[in-house]
């Protein structure tokens, strides 16, 4: 008889963090436990504390060199809400709006085309040396050129609202420091159209690869669970930048809806568990067990009763028709839901820059200071929650943050399990291909596990294989 | 010719980079476009396919010397993701898609302190960075000379 054996996967390839993947084997090679693990700790809330209220949303950027803007205008909300300001100017609003659009755009293509586009061109199971860009290129060299393109235009914006590509100062507390010059609309304005029409190809080729896939797109990482994001405040539509709490249980029923996000912690309990350093939240009144939910592309596609940009929503209605209106509970179709965003950011991109209200000279609101402030925003990776109190001197005294790769710790875990039982289960040997099925179902949920372990730099992942009495037989480690 | 500096100044020397090319920046050198980033991402290979020649300036974890001078060549690394462009990965990429190979340098300053969440540099790297920005400018003193008298 075969002696029980424990794979780890670190680190996961392509994925943005630090993490390692454990997967316990028994006598059989039946897959026993899988989990993901985040192996870098380090406090940045206790960084922040003492540093001046104004400084926080420039600093926070620090925490990530991929989504620096989100951590920026979460930041920002909260310090709105402490310098009593709970409406900002028409210009503030927009402009920030732009800088967030810019934002989800440039990411979400990013991770899309550049990562996980080899595993949807050449199969899960392809050879390391095809899966990567390079290849994609070789194969589509006109979609390389798009996506480096389409990120470059998402950089531009970034760094026209915030000021500069690395620690913008653009948002600041009330308000926003700059309107958009005329001569940088004009310059966006004349390749909006193109950008709409690369966003749409973009639409159609990951709907064309979950619809032609749809046996693996049902089975792989697939699991129902509740889902969670801000909606706008009003009618329920998709709103990445501000809104009200709604989370859906995996059948569409309603948990809790239009909650005010300054009351995330009625709502939500941050789990602690031994053997990892991130957290795992659940909804209050469901418990550990149920209450557990996800967040992120799908999870918004799931929550939002509309999306209020025509081209996105008639995508969207395209979207959760193939699940009969429920909600979706495919890992895989978060690169669908991705996409769908990518055109509802370009077609957001496109009304602003018609606003004329981006020229606008009144830039920031004031108000009545408070002690306390909450910010949330629904970040590329889902909601990302930031929050802070103040002293007399305007120091931080406390802070606490929960992004989205920690709000989907639990379903990442389920699909880390769900694949290694579907796919590594009873193999007498392990290969490649196999783990790389289980990084796809990691990557699926473009997790920032830099952000998530709040620590800076690098962020491999790695798989290690062990046997039923706790030996290393196998392990596996590469860069991203 | 374009300067990229990158790295992240929230994480100790590894602002480095950055720091140097805010340096140069500063100086408003003719010919010379300079761009500071976090990291070296996919666009920067459309940014260096308009240029001859790129400078690109890191900061290197416990380097021999106080900094380092090589030229690099398009090179495509075993797995590739967006945290993980190399120089030589911005190159490829240049290549693939826009048909040019500039000349490239790296220029990699020497850092001390790579640790927790820390902005400012080591007193170590930051006279490393004085001696790595001698060395660039008369580097590019005398190279603007051999042209000069190329063309002449």
């Amino acid at each position: 008889m075969a002696e029980p054996r424990m794979i780890e996967i670190s680190p996961v390839t392509r994925v943005e963090g630090h993490g390692k993947v454990t997967i316990h084997l028994d006598e059989e090679n039946r897959v026993e436990e899988a989990r993901l693990h985040i192996v870098e700790f380090r406090g940045f809330e206790r960084f922040i504390r003492g540093r001046l209220m104004w400084e926080v949303p420039v600093i926070v950027q620090r925490l990530c060199g991929i989504c620096p803007v989100s951590h920026h205008l979460a930041a920002a909300k909260a310090m709105d809400m402490i310098a009593g300001v709970d409406q900002l100017t028409p210009t503030a609003e927009k402009m920030r709006r732009l800088m967030h659009y810019g934002q989800v755009m440039q990411s979400h293509v990013l991770h899309f085309f550049h990562l996980a586009a080899p595993d949807l061109l050449f199969g899960f199971g392809a050879p390391a040396e095809k899966r990567n860009i390079f290849e994609v290129i070789k194969e589509k060299p006109e979609l390389g050129k798009r996506a480096v393109l389409m990120r470059k235009y998402g950089q531009e914006i970034i760094e026209a609202t915030a000021g500069k590509k690395i620690h913008g100062t653009g948002a600041i507390p009330g308000g926003i420091n700059r309107n958009l010059t005329i001569e940088r609309r004009d310059h966006f304005l004349g390749s909006i159209d193109m950008m709409i029409e690369w966003a749409l190809d973009a639409v159609k080729l990951a709907r064309d690869y979950t619809q032609e896939h749809e046996d693996l797109v049902a089975e792989f990482g697939s699991f129902p669970s509740n889902y969670l994001s801000l909606v706008r405040e009003s009618d329920g539509a998709l709103d990445l930048y501000h809104g009200n709490l709604r989370a859906l249980s995996s059948t569409g029923d309603q948990i809790f809806d239009q909650i005010p996000y300054t009351r995330y912690h009625e709502l939500i309990v941050e789990d602690v568990r031994s053997w990892s350093y991130m957290k795992f939240p659940f909804i209050t009144e469901l418990g550990p067990e149920a209450g557990w939910y996800r967040v992120g592309p799908l999870a918004r596609m799931n929550t939002a009763s509309f999306i209020d940009t025509p081209l996105a929503n008639k995508a969207h209605a395209v979207l959760k028709a193939e699940t009969g209106g429920v909600p979706n509970n495919s890992t895989l179709a978060n690169h669908w839901a991705r996409m769908i965003e990518v055109l509802h950011c370009v077609e957001k991109i496109r009304d602003l820059l018609n606003d004329p209200d981006l020229q606008g000279t009144d830039l920031i609101a004031e108000g009545e200071r408070r002690e306390e402030g909450i910010g949330v925003i629904e970040a590329p990776r889902g909601n990302l929650i930031h929050h802070y109190k103040v002293d007399e001197h305007d120091q931080v005294t406390y802070c606490n943050l929960i992004v989205s790769t920690t709000h989907n710790n639990e379903g990442m875990n389920r699909a880390v399990k769900d694949v290694a039982v579907k796919h590594l289960s009873g193999q007498a040997q392990i290969t490649e291909g196999m783990l790389n099925h289980v990084e796809v179902a990691i990557r699926a949920y473009d997790p920032c596990l830099s952000c998530a372990t709040h620590a800076l730099g690098q962020m491999p992942l790695q798989v290690e294989l062990f046997d039923a009495e706790g030996c290393m037989v196998d392990s596996r480690t590469q860069s991203i | 010719m374009l300067l990229i500096g990158y790295g992240n100044p929230g994480r100790g020397d590894d602002g480095l980079g950055p720091a140097f090319s805010e340096r140069i920046a500063e100086r408003a050198l003719p010919g010379l476009e300079v761009d500071t980033d976090y990291q070296l991402v996919a666009e920067h290979a459309l940014a260096i396919s308009g240029h001859d020649l790129v400078i690109f300036v890191d900061a290197e974890i416990e380097g021999e010397q106080t900094f380092s001078f090589r030229e690099v060549q398009p090179a495509s690394p075993e797995t590739i993701g967006s945290h993980s462009f190399l120089p030589e990965t911005v190159l490829t990429l240049c290549t693939t898609l826009f048909g040019v190979t500039p000349c490239a340098y790296v220029l990699g300053i020497s850092g001390k302190d790579f640790g927790e969440v820390k902005e400012g540099l080591s007193t170590q790297a930051s006279e490393n960075m004085v001696e790595a920005e001698a060395f660039f400018l008369n580097w590019l003193e005398h190279r603007t000379l051999e042209r000069e008298a190329a063309h002449a």
